[in-house]
């Protein structure tokens, strides 16, 4: 493999002796930067666990309850911080354990590096107590990964491996280290890798498509934009509101693209796809130009295909050349990375208002408003809601909290009604929607963030999934704010029942524990709201609690979230009831 | 869009894990390989990958760009069945003792322009390359004296154009 390096001469262990496998591990990790990581130890990987003890100074792992917390938790950390996240784990079951997170990674293009022990070379394949195949069984959902068998190997896959997680679209890299590479001694040197032969992290602006795309957004009467993640990974804001301001377009955002322009800018026109705001939604089918930036058109965002804004001009910016053409054609396509893109795109854009297109929106948004809005964040039946909650907590937090949520109703509803002034604060579970995430990942948001308020949004069905790094928060007093909405019911799923499967509430009623008593069984403070009259005050105390807080609201039990595109309808027939 | 042949090209690092990967790529997909052939290529330490696939043009698009993704391929392409040059292989053994009694069968081995590569006192074997349908001819003509084994190969193409692969290596910085 043809690797291009950089030397390191900083991060060399100071005399020029051999060390072992292990401790070069460790190096490595302080040569990037790493100063913090989860995981959870194991026979296969206790050489490495032993440096961790010596270095714990200067390299903080900590325990999570389950190897997937450890994942989830890498990668709240990497989202709210650019940074790449570090996760840890033994062979077999401790390996396998990570998949999910894995592939929540890889779908949502987060930089994580994972490193699993494996059992000694001599054993490979030969069924060796906890042996398990995790480079097979992770190929799919890793952007790369690699099994090393010789401890002089170590230095320069991870040199590989970081590079490769963070540059170009993210994602996670797993490296695989057999026990006998972690105990051989070698020689260690480090150099940072610059660049690997057979990779192109991110193509090179091309003018002609950039002109292509001034010239279809300069003669558009009704363009819209639709930005995704793209934009937070490529720390393209700036860039991206100086377009939106420049040429007067409105903008709306996929959820994993949420908090990079604030959500009170007048051109943010809200979130699109299947709860996502009416207005971006049906107002997709009437622009004159679509201009994607930085999102994949999921289905999710789409609905169905055969009806997406066939009546528009698609410019594409985009900077995964595999993106393009996949699911939508693009009339332009921009390759490359968006901050480099938009901020040449920038002077050749005429100046514009569009004014009567603008009002478009704000007239959907007063007919949502007045048909879903209002009820949720200002309802008057008596049981309490799930945007209300939210509501009070941007309202307490000066829409300046990092909020993390599960995947749900909640979930739907946190990124609706979340107010953010900064980018980076939406961390959520998108590609792959998976339950459990949220707890977990507000752990690595707050120790990616230090200085910033943490709020975990999430439903009593996911919160279960992964309740045990409530031992994480306690033992380490990480000052995270959980709120389970709790409507004893997988919500989600129980609202497709109501309305595509005649109420046939097939196991989605939830029998709960008291989670009071469990977060006090952790010694975290612990509240429960049943009340609107206690809303308030206690997200008050909540929020201005230096300590993990611990807050279950009890909410109608059988409320949907709407709008919605039905699964596989076109985005004009979004639903408002 | 209608289903049509083509063939892959896939320049790579040479790496264990490889195959996984595009395999993989394939069976996302559900969509199978026709055949699969890995071989070194025309530059020092790059291997190719031949694939050939029966699906759609937007279908392979959107394979070859998954392909091309991964961190170890450096280039792929792909290429109707007309902008190629391609030929599969095959073996046939065959007894020995037909050689001598079937007169049919030193007819089809002249026709089909097939070479004998070795003969023994129990079998002999006939090698054939050329495209699918002549092979499948021959296989037909000796079925009903009987086969005593068959094997094809993957097809092995190159494309009538250049392939810009040469000048990419060097703009990429060896
Ligand atoms: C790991 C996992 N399993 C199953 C699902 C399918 N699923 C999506 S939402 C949902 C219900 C979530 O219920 P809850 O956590 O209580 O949140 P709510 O929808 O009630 O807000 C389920 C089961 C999933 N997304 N992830």
């Amino acid at each position: 493999m043809e690797t291009i390096k950089e030397k390191q001469s900083s991060s060399k262990p100071k005399s020029t002796i051999k060390i072992s496998g292990a401790e070069a591990i460790i190096h490595c990790l302080l040569a990037e930067g790493v100063d913090l990581l989860y995981g959870y130890p194991g026979g296969a990987i206790m050489p490495v666990y032993d440096e961790l003890y010596k270095f714990q100074d200067k390299l903080t792992h900590i325990l999570t309850r389950h190897e997937q917390g450890a994942t989830h938790a890498a990668q709240g950390y990497a989202r709210v911080s650019g940074r790449v996240g570090v996760a840890m784990a033994t062979s077999g079951p401790g390996a396998t354990n990570l998949v999910t997170g894995l592939a929540d990674a890889q779908i949502d293009s987060t930089p994580m590096v994972c490193i699993t022990g494996q059992v000694p070379r001599h054993l490979l394949g030969s069924d060796a107590f906890q042996e398990t195949d995790i480079i097979g069984i992770s190929t799919p959902v890793t952007k790369w990964n690699y099994q090393i068998t010789k401890a002089s190997e170590i230095p320069e896959i991870l040199a590989k491996a970081f590079f490769i997680a963070k540059s170009g679209r993210p994602g996670p890299v797993l490296v695989d280290i057999t026990k006998n590479a972690q105990f051989d001694e070698f020689e260690f040197s480090y150099e940072k890798c610059k660049g690997v032969r057979s990779y192109n992290p991110a193509p090179k602006p091309n003018m002609g498509a950039i002109d292509a795309a001034a010239a279809l957004i300069n003669k558009a009467k009704k363009p819209f934009i639709v930005w995704g993640q793209g934009v937070i990974l490529g720390e393209a804001e700036e860039e991206l509101k100086a377009v939106i301001e420049k040429a007067g377009i409105p903008a709306a955002w996929t959820i994993m693209g949420e908090s990079a322009i604030p959500t009170n800018h007048p051109l943010n026109v809200g979130m699109v796809g299947m709860h996502g705001n009416y207005g971006p939604n049906i107002l997709t089918n009437e622009c004159d130009v679509l201009i994607a930036v930085g999102m994949r058109f999921d289905d999710r965002v789409t609905g169905s295909l055969d009806t997406y804004a066939k009546q528009a001009k698609v410019v594409h910016f985009e900077i995964d050349p595999a993106e393009i053409n996949k699911n939508v054609p693009a009339d332009v396509a921009v390759l490359g990375n968006s901050k480099e893109t938009l901020a040449l795109l920038l002077p050749k854009l005429e100046k514009s208002s569009h004014e009567d297109w603008n009002n478009e929106f704000k007239k959907k948004r007063d007919i949502e408003f007045e048909q879903v809005i209002k009820n949720d964040i200002h309802p008057t039946k008596e049981g309490l809601t799930m945007g209300e909650v939210i509501e009070q907590i941007n309202i307490a937090s000066k829409n300046k909290a990092v909020i993390v949520s599960d995947v749900g109703q909640h979930q739907m509803i946190a990124c609706r009604y979340a107010k953010f002034a900064q980018s980076k604060s939406n961390i959520t579970s998108g590609g792959l929607g998976t339950m459990g995430f949220g707890l977990p990942a507000a752990i690595g948001a707050k120790q990616g963030a230090m200085d910033r308020e943490v709020v975990a949004i999430i439903g009593d069905g996911g919160y279960q999934m992964t309740i045990q790094e409530l031992g994480v928060i306690f033992q380490h007093q990480i000052p995270v704010k959980i709120v389970v909405l709790n409507n004893d019911h997988l919500g989600m799923v129980r609202q497709w029942q109501e309305l595509f499967f005649d109420k046939r509430y097939a196991s989605t009623v939830m029998v709960n524990p008291d989670f009071v008593k469990i977060a006090e069984g952790y010694h975290i403070e612990a509240k429960r709201v049943s009340k609107r009259e206690d809303l308030k005050a206690t997200i008050e105390t909540m929020i201005a609690s230096d300590k993990p807080y611990f807050l279950e609201v009890k909410v109608e039990k059988e409320d949907n979230v709407f709008p919605m595109i039905p699964s596989g309808a076109s985005v004009s027939d979004i639903r408002l009831k | 869009m209608k289903n049509q042949w083509f063939t892959i090209s896939v320049y790579s690092e040479n790496n264990v894990g490889l195959l996984n990967r595009i395999s993989g790529i394939f069976l996302k997909r559900h969509i199978n390989i026709e055949s699969l052939n890995v071989s070194k290529s025309e530059i020092d330490e790059v291997s190719k990958f031949t694939i050939v696939v029966y699906t759609t043009e937007q279908w392979v698009h959107n394979i070859v760009g998954q392909i091309e993704k991964q961190i170890e391929v450096i280039k792929a392409f792909y290429h109707k069945d007309d902008e190629t040059i391609y030929q599969e292989s095959a073996l046939f053994k065959i007894d020995s003792a037909l050689l001598f009694d079937e007169r049919q069968i030193q007819n089809i081995i002249k026709e089909s322009n097939s070479q004998i590569v070795t003969v023994s006192r129990e079998f002999f074997v006939l090698a054939k390359s050329g495209r699918r349908p002549e092979i499948d001819e021959m296989y037909e003509q000796l079925k009903p004296y009987g086969i005593m084994q068959f094997v094809r190969s993957g097809r092995i193409s190159v494309t009538k154009d250049e392939m810009q692969i040469s000048a990419l290596l060097k703009e990429l910085k060896v």
